[in-house]
């Protein structure tokens, strides 16, 4: 026991820089995803064909081309065309487009998953398209996707491991160092609790938000805290 | 004053108005009624904007809706000029259609303030009195799935109201309730037609009252007007057999 103490303690120095660069690249990953995705699952509704056609390609080009293909072309491919990209880049350039290729699917369902009614009675008030996206169907669509986003931002969290095919110094890539010091039942359990422990700490964090806008929607009994607040509101 | 010309509406091979032509006066409330499929709804969706108009011509008080003639060519309008036209015209669903979003006082001003842009005090204000005329203002903060589909509806109702339209669309408005909710929603549109000149076009089962609020059936087959008669005549003398066997099975 005391022996797992130490080598834990002689390596924690680097399996916290490891953990923080896996977080970087999840969470750089995650927002590009998402810009992504909520970009892409937009124009897909697009009353344009030649809009939608571009939207179907990109996302077959990265949903249809592995991962791992997709980083070394970023990181070894377009140095040979001039374009040098940093390893961080790389990184998040790859899980953004690949799973902000998935998310839009996810995106584009969930607003085709509104209503008819709800789109017709948006025409009907004469509702901007900004507008009717913005306070009539994003909010319903929301609710709808979180269950997926969730679904992705955790396969994303594992995917950040690919990271260390081209030398990052992210978890998976130190606790391969750590091998030889603590050995490989330690290091690679280690590495397993912490990936767990971050996947937990979102897919909650994603769950916290979903129960949010399913209350908004009426469709969750409210919390104490907006019963009083819708309360105080009716009164005044 | 609402003016059909030569409208076609087609779904893909389906013909489900063929060359339609006729006129709404200002103030009017004409009843549609005709088998289903009949394309009675077809008529308010398309003057809703919900469908294309395959061929002809839709004017509102003289202004072409979706589409003008320009150089003796038929040409769509851009969407901003439609939505001027349109913002003439509300509609009650069959379905509803509250925001589930939005409290019952948030659904009501939310297109006043951020289409029309009223003040927000001001469309308060009007939504607030709105809500007394269909007998629901003490559940302005309430949410919609609080109530019932009865009071669902007359919130509908004060929603579309609340953008001062000059013409309301009612399609089948009364279908989806549960029959003891009827007529508390039907009492709301009397009174509508008692105290407005909005002009309304009413697609609906409920005879009664398309006998009291109505100046005008037009009873619908096949995409063409069988026949229009005051509500009085088309309901006891009605003139072809096809009306006669209709009415006889919904009544």
């Amino acid at each position: 026991m005391s022996d797992l103490l130490d080598t834990l303690a002689a390596a924690s120095p680097q399996l916290w820089e490891g953990t923080l660069v896996t977080l970087q690249l999840t969470f750089g990953g995650a927002a590009l995803a998402f810009l992504v995705a909520v970009g892409l699952g937009l124009a897909a509704l697009s009353p344009w064909v030649i809009v939608r056609t571009l939207v179907r390609v990109i996302v077959e080009l990265f949903r249809g081309t592995s991962l791992v293909v997709q980083v070394f072309f970023l990181f070894y491919v377009l140095p040979l065309w001039g374009v040098e990209l940093a390893p961080y880049t790389t990184g998040i350039l790859a899980l953004g487009l690949n799973y902000g290729a998935y998310g839009s699917e996810v995106v584009r369902g969930s607003l085709t998953s509104v209503p008819q009614g709800q789109w017709e009675t948006t025409t009907a008030l004469s509702m901007s398209w900004l507008h009717k996206m913005r306070r009539v169907i994003w909010p319903q669509a929301w609710a709808l996707m979180l269950p997926g986003l969730n679904n992705l931002l955790i396969m994303l969290v594992k995917g950040t491991a690919l990271a260390s095919f081209f030398l990052m110094n992210d978890l998976t890539f130190v606790s391969d160092q750590m091998r030889r010091t603590a050995g490989t039942f330690t290091s690679y359990g280690i590495a397993m609790v912490i990936y767990l422990l971050i996947a937990l700490a979102l897919s909650w964090a994603l769950r916290v938000l979903e129960a949010r806008a399913l209350r908004r929607l009426g469709l969750r009994e409210p919390t104490k805290g907006e019963t009083a607040k819708a309360t105080a509101e009716a009164v005044a | 004053m609402i003016h059909f010309q030569d409208v076609v509406k087609r779904f893909g091979d389906t013909t489900v108005l063929d060359g339609l032509d006729f006129t709404v006066a200002p103030g009017e409330r004409v009843t549609l009624i005709g088998p289903s499929g009949s394309g009675k709804t077809t008529i308010l969706r398309l003057l809703m904007t919900l469908e294309d108009l395959t061929e002809g011509f839709i004017y509102v008080d003289g202004e072409p809706l979706t589409h003008e003639l320009r150089d003796g060519k038929r040409v769509a309008r851009r969407p901003r000029d439609v939505s001027k036209t349109r913002r003439r015209i509300g509609m009650v669903f069959q379905q509803f259609n509250l925001f589930p979003n939005m409290s019952v006082l948030e659904n009501i001003t939310e297109a006043p303030i951020h289409v029309l842009g009223k003040p927000k005090q001001e469309a308060r204000e009007d939504a607030l009195r709105i809500l007394e005329q269909v007998g629901l203002r003490e559940r302005a903060n309430a949410h919609p799935m609080q109530l019932s589909g009865g009071q669902q509806q007359r919130v509908a109702i004060a929603r579309a109201l609340a953008m001062h339209p000059e013409i309301l669309l009612l399609d089948e408005v009364t279908s989806a309730l549960d029959p003891e909710l009827v007529g508390d929603v039907l009492e709301v549109l009397r009174e509508i037609a008692r105290t407005t000149n909005i002009t309304m076009l009413i697609v609906t089962h409920e005879m009664q009252f398309a006998r009291d609020v109505s100046n005008r059936v037009l009873m619908f087959d096949s995409g063409r007007i069988l026949e229009e008669a005051e509500p009085d005549k088309m309901f006891s003398h009605p003139e072809h057999e096809r009306t006669r066997r209709f009415l006889q099975a919904i009544l």
